[in-house]
């Protein structure tokens, strides 16, 4: 009787536990559209909330709002894709950095040390000092610096198929291949002209500048279709990071879910890394917060790490509009300066209990 | 369950780690894989797994286990490797529930959930059901581990050394649970261990390795004499019997 009681206890305390994670999870959505509107406020021109909202309202309700004409350009034309694809650049580096991490079993895991950010680094690199790449006009950036990152996470992969390789040696071989891109986009540079240099280390910062509506769209697609079956493989990761021989025992084909997903994590990384340059730091940080509020069930890592990763891109945008306002710094430089500080402050005080 | 393996052998380079292992399992009984280090002990229970691919004959109630998949064999036998670190944050009941994976894949159904506080609560875990595996004392992650493993309700358990790290009350009463199993569920088990008087009292079998063979296998009180021991352990022991089980009383290394 006492033992049922005790077990009573326990069910009801994992379900509250399941409830608070779920609550989590709608309130970072909400969050993250209250952000869209404080920071469509936020600019050379100063508009009130109501006006943004109007304007977006506008787009989905036609003719029912009262839309300021200039609200309107510069809110739908210039502010929501930049805030839309900070977001969703959070969300799949926040999302993809988790999964890398759980692959590799290595918490220093990320598109970033992987190797895979700097491979879209390279890429770009080679087509704006040589004017070379795979596909032509405006794309050539764009193309190069996704084939740049398939590149990496290919080599990865090969690698990883070798017999008697381990999760540390995939991590030390991206190390080893990011400073393979450092030195040659370095080399590029050194002999480019000087405003291709000077465009090569903007690319490389990061930024989203260049943001409009189409690549919002094209990122939110790759985002879509590969975060379901991230997600159906959440579980399976559990079982992954308790070892391969666990998870072999425990049914999986684990070689077969650790390639799959770490194409798609790499996917969702070149898509975002060729439109944004390479932003560092929200890979690695937003799965590590996630895992110090709501421990290691990748059922919820991965949904709440994508959010707070999309939180953390897009108030590191408003600092990044606001702080030298006017001027505009590159967002790849304030999230270094946030992600550094974040990183050590949540290694130093590494949080004993979990939801 | 039944298993029957023949001719079983496994390499990793040329020269084989296991040859000519010939071993059945009988529904019901426990089975104690002893030897010196680096006899093959735990490459023998990963062979059985499948988790390593050997070559040879295996099979499970007359199936040939090269032609079941993964999942099929997850069903019918649990593994428990030698106490494991999880790299990330993992709660012993989420842990143990990673034992649920073959009977469902996504959500945890309510039947998940009671069979996983089932095994906690025979393994004497349940105190640490919401506590971070990798803060728990290496016997206790010992149990969780195994309570994993009941949780697979699987007719095979396969152990690698499961008292390792078990003080002398927690391997009784770890030997114990297993013995309830063997009896109430007709599970079988195979294990290995080192501490040969726990293998004697509590296997119905012992298979002795060497060198990646059997070189002796039968009741513990044919396998467990002095000959035995001080050929294939180099030590000098003293063998006592009491109740048909023998206990080993070591002197000194040869």
């Amino acid at each position: 009787m006492k033992n049922e009681n005790a077990n009573c206890f326990i069910k009801k305390q994992y379900k509250q536990t399941i409830k608070r994670k779920v609550f989590l999870i709608s309130a970072l959505i909400l969050l993250l559209i209250g952000i869209i509107g404080f920071a469509s406020t936020i600019g050379v021109i100063d508009f009130t909330i109501k006006e943004v909202y109007y304007v977006i309202l506008n787009h989905f309700f036609p003719n029912s709002f009262e839309v300021n004409a200039t609200a309107e350009k510069v809110v739908w034309g210039i502010r929501l894709p930049r805030i839309c694809l900070g977001i969703l650049a959070g969300i799949g580096l926040g999302i993809a950095g988790a999964v890398m991490q759980g692959i590799l079993r290595n918490p220093l895991a990320s598109p970033y040390t992987l190797g895979v950010s700097s491979g879209a680094g390279f890429g770009a690199a080679v087509a704006i000092t040589l004017g070379a790449g795979f596909v032509g006009g405006e794309y050539l950036i764009i193309g190069n610096a996704f084939l740049g990152a398939l590149m990496s996470s290919a080599f990865i992969l090969i690698l990883s198929s070798k017999k008697g390789t381990t999760p540390e040696s995939m991590l030390l071989a991206g190390i080893a291949l990011m400073y393979l891109f450092s030195a040659s986009v370095a080399l590029l540079q050194y002999f480019a002209s000087d405003e291709a240099a000077k465009e090569v280390t903007f690319w490389l910062i990061g930024s989203l500048s260049y943001a409009n509506w189409e690549k919002v769209i094209s990122t939110a697609i790759v985002v879509t279709i590969t975060t379901p079956f991230i997600m159906w493989k959440a579980r399976d990761l559990n079982i992954i990071i308790a070892g391969d021989d666990t998870a072999k025992s425990l049914g999986l084909e684990v070689m077969r879910i650790r390639v799959v997903l770490m194409v798609l994590a790499s996917l969702v990384t070149a898509s975002i890394v060729c439109f944004t340059g390479t932003i560092g730091f929200i890979g690695l940080v937003a799965p590590h917060m996630t895992r110090m509020f709501i421990g290691g069930d990748n059922r919820f890592v991965f949904p709440v790490s994508a959010l707070l990763g999309g939180v953390l891109l897009s108030v590191a945008d408003m600092i990044a509009i606001t702080v030298m306002k006017p001027i505009i710094i590159p967002i790849g430089i304030v999230t270094a300066f946030m992600g550094v500080p974040l990183f050590l402050y949540l290694i130093i005080r590494r949080k004993r209990d979990y939801w | 369950m039944k298993l029957v393996v023949q001719g079983l052998r496994f390499d990793y380079t040329s020269s084989p780690v296991l040859e000519d292992i010939d071993m059945e399992l009988d529904p019901g009984e426990i089975v104690g894989v002893i030897g010196p280090n680096g006899a093959g002990k735990s490459t023998l229970i990963k062979c059985v797994d499948r988790i390593l691919h050997p070559e040879g004959d295996m099979k499970l109630n007359g199936v040939d286990m090269k032609k079941m998949n993964r999942m099929e064999l997850a069903k019918c036998m649990g593994y428990v490797p030698q106490s494991p670190d999880i790299t990330f944050p993992s709660t012993v009941l989420d842990t143990v529930l990673m034992g649920r994976r073959p009977h469902s894949s996504w959500h945890f159904t309510e039947k998940d959930i009671d069979k996983a506080l089932e095994a906690l609560e025979m393994m004497g875990v349940s105190n640490f059901a919401f506590r971070d595996y990798n803060e728990i004392s290496g016997g206790q992650k010992q149990r969780v581990i195994i309570a994993r493993a009941i949780a697979q309700e699987t007719g095979i358990l396969l152990l690698d050394e499961p008292t390792s790290n078990l003080d002398i009350k927690h391997q009784i009463s770890l030997m114990d649970v297993l013995d309830m199993l063997v009896k109430n569920l007709n599970i079988s088990v195979i294990m290995t261990i080192h501490d040969l008087n726990i293998a004697a009292r509590y296997s119905q079998r012992l298979l002795l390795m060497s060198n990646g063979r059997i070189v002796a296998a039968g009741n513990p009180l044919s396998v467990l004499n002095t000959e035995n021991i001080r050929k294939y352990y180099g030590v000098e022991a003293l063998v006592k019997e009491e109740n048909d089980i023998p206990y080993i009383i070591p002197l000194k290394a040869v």
